[in-house]
């Protein structure tokens, strides 16, 4: 039989298969490279009629009112040390609006280094505005996190200054909804869990005494100075999720009416398309946004609404060097605007596009044009399944004449091909359970924390993976065949193929950035490659080292570049706040990459070293 | 044989017992491609809620089971799990034993063809060996119990699983040639979900091929045992309904069940090709497309019946390849039950045209179903447009599998007849075309 394959073997590597892999590679990269021109790209324009065609004025006046109320929040902070719920309340009963607490607690699973918590207990406070106008059915919310430190104070003050101003006018159709949320995300979770009678994620939460109606929409403030600016417009959501782009087409057009500066990933628009500076300043900002939704999390407080249907944005105002500043009024009136547009909602925002990448607030991308680029990577995977199946079914006709043989040669073949599957399967679950369970274990034989322990068998268990194919062999009396790496190769392809589209539905940019760095890999590799330079190429192309890319890439494109220990560490926190993500809130990245790609990239391993 | 067949069986249900276990049995028996508004467990538990007031069951519009089932549960209701493990287990005897007879049928008859020297010379490769025969019993069986499909039908306790086990054990009984038996697992089958009608057709032929009856109209004997079938099908057929009527003391139930099948009032998504077309559509319509579209599935036995009448157990699988594709609530547990014959046309593998590309879509549609329906349904940025753009992908790519083995099947008999290379009258080779 090996000599029967010999012959396509050799042909296997022929200049035009690798031609063409390589060429749809690089089309589907220079596709995405492209989105960035800003001639490819679309204008935003608004979509909704309710929202697009209607006239609002804005009048909001007590901008240095509400400065000062949060400056007295921010007294009333410091002194109990925590939210001052009692003093939110009473604010806020001041100012006509139905006034609710809730309380809860959360244990971490681990202690969080970077937030420095573990056993969380909080409350939110928040008011609702009942609408004067409608049957009370519809509900929009306003948040501001009350934080630690002094940052956030403004957003509160602000928040309780329109509170007070919205109380005073008479065209509210919907519920207005104030919220001031502790612990940033974990509150958020913990009041929309509450808002919607659901429990995900197991938190320990108290039921909410007063709801609105179903919420059409949120914005999440975050203000940490007097005078702003610019403000920067916040969209990824958990998991990739992102509003509906007539929230930032809103957020955009109050920008330009009222005149404020408005970023988008913290950069501003330029015009200069035609230049080299220009365009990769698009590129730039494009890349910021693929990296922030590939990692799935929520950048803002908002980013939990979206899992609800709930459109919402973090609106965060940035106090940099520059000359032109913006006060805190202007801010109250771009909000005002916003919400009476808002108000004026006919039906949930759909009209417009949830699947986009921006390369700048008034450009964008729609998924049918970035998903070719996808579609090119993803076609190379499916190019070469057919080949493989093309060079399978060439080589059964061989034993015509022995059918006997075929058979005794393929029962043996299931049970190998079934062997390396379930074996990287089981070591993806192993990835995926074993570090939170055995930190305890951990942490009593080394000396290193909670948080330390599970990042550490995360990548223990990622590596020992690595060892995996000898191990695999052994329990395997008998030697794989030149067969069995063929449909094991084109099993993997196929999962991988299967699996890459499923998720760039679901997170283009997650899709695309696993994509990049399997594709080739999966494409090229066999047992017949060279050992060691292929075995390099697998691990530096593996996910583990996807991430660390990442990471240094989006320290790069903030224009905060880090030295190698510091990237390190990042990518080390950048673990822990993965799965403390999922633990917490849900996130997929986590559960996707460990039980899923990982298992399948060690499938292509196991090809590699076939014996 | 019966080691291997043990293990399978206790491996299948040690699987199905994780799963009722485990906290995902929850969340796949909400899934829609699993259970259908006429199969989903909650609405039997509903229905026996209902009983138990002493309420018909069919108050309300939840309800679709037969009035059979309802009081089977009544019975076992404890151990429902117990049940759909032993209806998987019994489908997978069922349909083991048949193949094993049906291949014992097809071998003889073989070597009768060979000993009548039937067969052109070139087709000796084509012939079939007992070597190559012996596993596909339990390639049948493994792919009926392990099929994904068919644990996350059983797992969802979707009462699918039950009426497979009937199909099962009619195919079962028409194989051993029991006609008594044949008729009145047919009729329970139709009594279950009315399409398995169109079975009466192959079973029908079979029975008369086994008792050496030639299909003509002229002969006595034929309409005498058409008669006999007949009666017999329609007499379990007469007994089970008034059975129902005495149990519930009305007639609701035709309604129910029949008409719901039938009329498609429920246009919750599924796999199948109905729900979107008439939620789509003008009230004006629904009527003429109802006929339509329930015709199409009727209809499809003459012609089949015409040109298969020498192959009734390839128009079996066919038929129920047809009805899994073309009822009004399919299901994926509809399905498992035509891919668990596909071992038993093995050797029509060298004909399949495109059973890469038909696999990889089936493949890949399964895999969207969940993702997109995440879309639609939680995440709110896609719409029904999109699920609807798989399940037509989903039905084409079934379509495509089996017409593909339709194509297999017509043309191995040619080559069988006529020789495996083909001439043209010219000389030069030609090649058949499904016509």
């Amino acid at each position: 039989m090996p000599m029967i394959l010999s012959h396509p073997r050799t042909s296997n590597f022929s200049l035009g298969r690798i031609l063409n892999s390589v060429v749809c590679y690089l089309a589907g990269v220079m596709w995405f490279m492209g989105l960035a021109f800003e001639p490819f790209t679309l204008r935003t324009y608004m979509s909704e009629n309710a929202m697009g065609s209607t006239m609002v004025e804005e009048h909001f006046p007590a901008g240095e009112r509400a400065l000062a109320t949060g400056r007295e929040f921010a007294a009333h902070k410091k002194k109990i040390g925590g939210m001052p719920v009692d003093w939110l309340v009473k604010t806020m009963e001041s100012q006509g609006l139905e006034v609710f607490t809730q309380s809860f607690t959360r244990k971490l699973p681990f202690p969080d280094e970077n937030k420095e918590r573990y056993m969380v207990r909080g409350t939110n406070v928040y008011g609702i505005l009942r609408a004067p106008r409608a049957s009370r059915t519809e509900a929009l919310v306003l948040s501001a996190p009350c934080s630690e430190g002094n940052s956030n104070n403004q957003a509160v003050g602000l928040l309780l200054g329109l509170a007070r101003y919205f109380r005073s006018q008479v065209y509210w159709a919907k519920d207005i909804i104030f919220l001031v949320n502790e612990h940033d995300l974990i509150g958020m979770q913990a009041w929309l869990e509450g808002y919607h009678h659901t429990n995900t994620t197991g938190g320990d939460w108290s039921p909410l005494q007063g709801r609105g109606g179903s919420i059409q929409a949120a914005l999440s403030l975050e203000l940490s100075s007097d005078v702003i600016t610019s403000l920067d417009l916040v969209l990824e959501g958990l998991n990739g999720q992102l509003p509906n782009l007539d929230l930032a087409n809103l957020f955009h057009a109050f920008c330009q009416k009222i005149g404020v500066l408005c970023t988008i990933q913290g950069k501003l628009q330029r015009n200069d398309w035609e230049s080299t500076s220009g365009y990769s300043h698009a590129a730039q900002t494009m890349m910021l946004m693929v990296l922030k939704q590939a990692s799935g999390r929520a950048w803002g407080d908002h980013g939990l609404f979206l899992r609800y249907h709930i459109e919402a944005a973090t609106i965060r105002g940035v106090n940099s060097f520059r000359q032109y500043k913006t006060d805190a009024t202007t801010v109250g009136r771009l909000l005002e605007g916003m919400y009476r547009k808002l108000n004026n909602l006919l039906e949930r925002l759909h009209q417009s596009y949830f699947f986009y990448l921006m390369p700048s607030l008034t450009r964008f991308v729609s998924i049918g044009y970035y998903m070719p680029a996808f579609g090119l990577l993803a076609g190379i995977l499916l190019l070469r399944a057919l080949d493989l199946w093309v060079q399978l079914g060439a080589s059964a006709p061989g034993t015509e004449d022995g059918l006997a043989e075929r058979e005794q040669a393929s029962s043996p073949g299931v049970l190998s091909l079934l062997t390396p599957v379930v074996i990287s399967h089981l070591t993806g679950v192993a990835l995926y359970t074993l570090p939170i369970r055995s930190q305890e274990m951990a942490v009593q034989h080394f000396p290193v924390s909670e948080t330390e322990a599970v990042v550490l068998t995360a990548i223990a268990i990622y590596t020992a993976g690595l060892a995996l194919p000898h191990n695999t062999h052994r329990l395997l009396q008998g030697e794989g065949t030149e067969q069995g790496w063929r449909v094991l190769k084109l099993a993997a392809l196929l999962y991988l193929a299967v699996l890459l589209g499923c998720t760039a539905l679901i997170n283009f940019s997650l899709g695309f950035i696993l994509a990049l760095s399997l594709v080739p890999i999966a494409a090229f590799i066999t047992p017949h490659s060279p050992k060691y330079p292929s075995a390099v190429a697998m691990v530096l192309l593996s996910p583990g080292c996807t991430l660390l890319y990442c990471v240094f890439l989006f320290q790069e494109l903030q224009e905060i570049p880090v030295s190698l220990h510091d990237g390190w560490m990042l990518f080390l926190s950048v673990i822990s706040q993965g799965i403390l993500d999922h633990s917490l809130y849900g996130s997929l990245v986590y559960p996707l990459l460990a039980l899923l790609v990982y298992p399948c990239w060690l499938l292509l391993w196991n090809i590699l070293f076939w014996k | 044989m019966a080691a291997p067949l043990t293990l399978l069986l206790i491996v299948a249900v040690t699987i199905r017992a994780v799963l009722f276990r485990s906290s995902i049995a929850e969340l796949i028996s909400e899934r829609v491609e699993v259970v259908s508004p006429l199969n989903a467990w909650k609405r039997v538990v509903e229905g026996l809620a209902l009983l138990d007031l002493g309420v018909s069951p069919y108050a309300g519009d939840v309800f679709h089971e037969t009035p059979l089932i309802i009081y089977f549960f009544h019975f076992v209701i404890d151990y429902a799990e117990i049940v759909f493990m032993m209806a998987d287990t019994l489908t997978a005897l069922a349909l083991y034993f048949a193949v094993k007879d049906y291949n014992k049928i097809v071998f003889r008859k073989q070597k009768y063809a060979l000993e009548a020297d039937r067969y052109p010379l070139d087709c000796l490769e084509l012939i079939r060996s007992p070597r190559e025969m012996l596993y596909i019993p339990l390639k049948v069986a493994m792919f009926y119990l392990l099929n994904p499909f068919t644990i996350l039908s059983c797992v969802a306790k979707s009462t699918c699983g039950l009426n497979n086990a009937v199909i099962a054990l009619f195919i079962l009984s028409t194989i051993k040639g029991n006609a008594l038996m044949s008729a009145i697992f047919l009729a329970l089958a139709t009594y279950q979900s009315i399409y398995p009608l169109t079975l009466f057709a192959p079973a029908l032929l079979y029975l008369l091929q086994r008792l050496y009856i030639p299909v003509n109209w002229r002969r006595p004997s034929f309409w005498l045992f058409l008669a006999q079938y007949v009666f017999m099908y329609l007499g379990s057929l007469g007994v089970m309904i008034c059975l129902s009527f005495f149990l519930l003391n009305s007639w609701d139930f035709l309604s129910s069940v029949y008409g719901f099948i039938l009329s498609v009032p429920d246009l919750t998504p599924n796999i199948g090709l109905f729900w979107y077309f008439f939620a789509e559509m003008f009230e004006h319509f629904r009527l003429f497309f109802i006929c339509v579209f329930q015709i199409n599935v009727f209809f499809y036995t003459i012609p089949l019946s015409i040109k298969l009448k020498e192959h009734p157990v390839f128009l079996i699988f066919m038929q129920i390849a047809i009805i899994s594709i073309f009822k009004s609530y399919p299901t994926v547990g509809d399905i498992a039950l035509y891919m668990a014959f596909l071992p038993a046309w093995n050797h029509l593998y060298r004909f399949l045209r495109n059973i890469f590309l038909v696999s990889v879509v089936l493949l890949a549609c399964s895999a969207l179903f969940p993702v997109l329906w995440h879309l639609w349904i939680y995440a709110g940025s896609a719409n029904s447009n999109f699920y609807y753009a798989i399940t037509l992908l989903f039905n084409v790519a079934q379509i495509l599998l089996v017409s593909d083995y339709f194509y297999a099947y017509l043309r191995r008999e040619h080559h069988l007849t006529h020789g495996l290379y083909l001439k043209r009258k010219d000389g030069s080779e030609a090649t058949l075309v499904l016509k």
